[in-house]
């Protein structure tokens, strides 16, 4: 079993042209932001754009659409495993695969955004003094990483059964499989609550924000899935039925749906009543006492979202590759603008002294977080083509 | 975790020390630039939480931090670890009719408790609101005035800085409890603690704490030598610090610096818990009232109107 994992290990690095071109590419962009990194770590903070007023950004907003985009694999786990609906069960795998990715990026944001990078023992458990259960981001530590075991377990669970040749037996891990999908809802309603639970910003005390996070987590995590299964499928001999990718698409319209309505409750509530906690709303879709950088960037995600929604509602156009695809990037542009600098900078604005300081990530900062972007497609990359091989019954024990 | 150490230290220290060398063994060499890794200290990254220590410990961390301090700043730093005194709460009251809005309070703050002159780090912010328009809910607020005298004719002005909340929502939320409220009632951050994640800067409603995004860059002569462990010690880049009611002196038995510098007496300072003390009288016969008291956070600052 080792010599084949091994073999898998070592197919990793032969491809074509191509695929070299890809891992060159990311390498370079993981070098920059290694680069940027060190200066930050040698300068502090102040080479990023955030400052007291607005004291996170452009990290925490990539840290909180990541979140998201780790619930790809539960939606694919729920027709999977509680509607038995087979196309899509023989890809979860690809699924899990991005939940650990997703959740490896996660951490790393976090890393990126801390003062003192090298304290971090002091918020793990037992070693450290990890402040459970009152502060909502020791939940986020353990509800994260309880994350990343699931899934990685499913993954190598799998990965075993497949090269001794054998069938998912479902008896073994369907606890586990079961546990994933409460599990996948509570990162995304820790990491709301992390915002939710501060009366000091009106614009995160809203108790609309959770399901908003919800909903717009089960849109652009599945996106992400409906391209890289069309890729994976295109690169390699993995057969992926249309219909698991049509389905993935029918989802998506359900949830698109649910996140455009929640956003419609939450402006008629601020509009309506028109109270000062308006402002942060006022600040992202029309622009505060003359303070309108987000405006134009919150304008193209409603569009965006709205376009795909429609797109993804009607079954003739998501059954058309073409179409699909563009909702597919448009609801990943939409979602990552909405519900990442859409989300975290109004919390700062105007902050609670009443001053509104504009932000814009830094070229650093943006650097930075294009290197854990591409550290990620690295790993994402590297991990699907080790699995492949096994996956296909190429490389198992018997077959060498 | 905290119940496990307390149970046994020794063996409990041990445990951690080996575990975390191994850890940061791996680390320095991935997260650490040459010039940094040259520098880095075995005893500082692996010093206790304050708490945790006793005072024994606490002696020897403060001796090891004011020889690092003196070879910084090339001068003699002195470091106390005061405890609080017991039947003591203290509380603040502001005196909004006398206010004039100079800022004397401002940098009289930052020389005492060494912020940081480049970046400016400061405690107090004063904030100007035009008479006769809405100003409770701070959004009309103008923080960066610059008139060629105050008071001016047309505007007020109120002070904000650490309102040191019976009910901190700072204290709640940090991960790894590296702030806390002391007995005495005061706010302190342990900078050899704080990770630097600034949740409890999105939680203070009072824009009260300050981040050191860069190096703290101080004059060497202007740097004030008498300093506690909570208090006005040097910090370090990449760590939060707030107002302490200048602990180093009022555990001393003198009044806040903004207090003893505020030219119209508009600064009050006293013991809650004392029937007699200056700031009682106040409480009980002036007209108070508190910032965003829909909060629940219970402020400790008492805003007044003296006419």
């Amino acid at each position: 079993m080792i010599t084949v994992l091994f073999k898998a290990l070592g197919r990793t690095v032969i491809g074509d042209v191509r695929y070299y071109a890809w891992l060159s590419f990311l390498m370079v962009v993981i070098g920059l932001g290694v680069n940027a990194y060190m200066q930050q770590i040698d300068r502090g903070l102040i080479i990023t754009a955030m400052r007291d007023q607005v004291s996170w950004g452009f990290y925490i907003a990539n840290f909180t659409f990541l979140v998201g985009v780790a619930a790809a694999a539960v939606l694919l786990v729920i027709p999977a495993y509680l509607y038995q609906f087979k196309p899509i069960k023989e890809i979860v795998l690809f699924g899990e695969i991005l939940a650990v990715t997703a959740i490896i990026m996660c951490i790393l944001f976090i890393m990126v955004d801390l003062g003192q990078p090298m304290r971090v023992w002091h918020l793990l458990p037992v070693i450290g003094m990890m402040n459970f259960p009152s502060s909502l981001l020791a939940w986020d530590v353990i509800v994260l990483n309880g994350y990343l075991l699931i899934n990685l377990l499913l993954v190598f669970y799998a990965l075993g059964r497949f090269v001794q040749g054998k069938d998912y037996k479902l008896s073994l891990v369907l606890p586990l499989i079961l546990l994933s999908i409460p599990w996948a809802v509570s990162i995304h309603t820790v990491t709301a609550f992390l915002y939710n639970g501060l009366p000091a910003r009106p614009f995160w005390n809203a108790s609309i924000l959770a399901p908003r996070f919800l909903a717009s987590a089960f849109c652009s995590g599945p996106a992400i899935m409906i391209i890289l299964l069309q890729v994976i499928r295109r690169a390699s001999k993995v057969e992926i039925d249309n219909k698991a990718i049509f389905k993935i698409a029918e989802l998506i319209a359900y949830t698109m749906g649910i996140n455009l309505f929640l956003l419609g409750a939450e402006i008629f509530k601020e509009f309506y009543s028109g109270s000062i906690h308006k402002a942060p709303l006022e600040y992202l879709y029309l622009g505060l006492h003359g303070k309108a950088l987000l405006v134009p960037w919150m304008r193209t995600a409603l569009v965006f979202n709205i376009t795909a929604f429609v797109i993804f509602l009607l079954p003739k156009m998501r059954e058309n590759f073409y179409a699909l695809n563009i909702g597919a990037v448009l609801i990943i542009a939409g979602v990552y603008i909405e519900k990442g600098m859409g989300l975290i900078v109004p919390g700062f604005i105007p902050d609670s002294l009443g001053e509104i300081y504009e932000y814009w990530p830094s070229s650093q900062e943006i650097i930075i977080t294009a290197g854990i972007w591409a550290f990620g497609a690295l790993f994402y990359t590297l991990f699907a083509k080790f699995i492949i091989p096994v996956y296909t019954g190429e490389l198992k024990i018997g077959n060498q | 975790m905290s119940k496990e150490i307390r149970k046994n230290p020794l063996e409990a220290n041990l445990h951690r020390r080996t575990f975390m060398k191994g850890i940061a063994a791996g680390l320095a060499g991935a997260v650490l630039p040459v010039s940094a890794a040259d520098a880095f200290n075995w005893d500082s990254f692996l010093q206790k939480h304050f708490k945790e220590m006793s005072d024994e410990e606490i002696k020897r961390v403060i001796e090891r931090l004011e020889k690092e301090a003196s070879l910084e700043w090339k001068k003699n730093i002195h470091i106390s670890a005061t405890k609080a005194l017991p039947n003591v709460k203290f509380g603040y009251g502001l005196d909004l009719s006398r206010c004039i809005g100079c800022r004397k309070c401002v940098y009289a703050c930052v020389e005492e408790n060494n912020q940081s002159r480049m970046p400016q780090v400061q405690w107090i912010t004063v904030l100007r609101f035009k008479k006769g328009e809405k100003w409770t809910d701070l959004e009309n607020s103008e923080k960066y005035y610059k008139p060629k005298e105050v008071p001016e004719k047309d505007f007020f002005y109120m002070p904000v800085q650490c309102q040191q909340c019976e009910n901190p929502p700072c204290v709640k939320v940090c991960p790894t409890k590296a702030t806390w409220k002391e007995p005495d009632g005061i706010v302190v951050v342990d900078y050899n603690w704080c990770i630097g994640c600034r949740y409890c800067m999105a939680a203070c409603p009072y824009g009260a704490r300050r981040f050191n995004w860069a190096k703290p860059n101080i004059p060497e002569k202007e740097l004030n030598p008498e300093a506690h462990y909570l208090g006005n010690r040097p910090r370090y880049k990449g760590v939060v610090e707030k107002c302490t009611f200048c602990i180093q002196r009022t555990r001393a038995g003198k009044y806040p610096a903004c207090v003893e510098v505020c030219p119209v007496g508009a600064r009050k300072f006293g013991n809650l818990l004392d029937p007699k003390s200056e700031i009682r009288y106040l409480i009980e016969n002036k007209r108070v009232f508190r910032l965003k008291e829909d909060l629940n956070t219970e402020p400790k600052f008492y805003y007044f109107f003296t006419t």
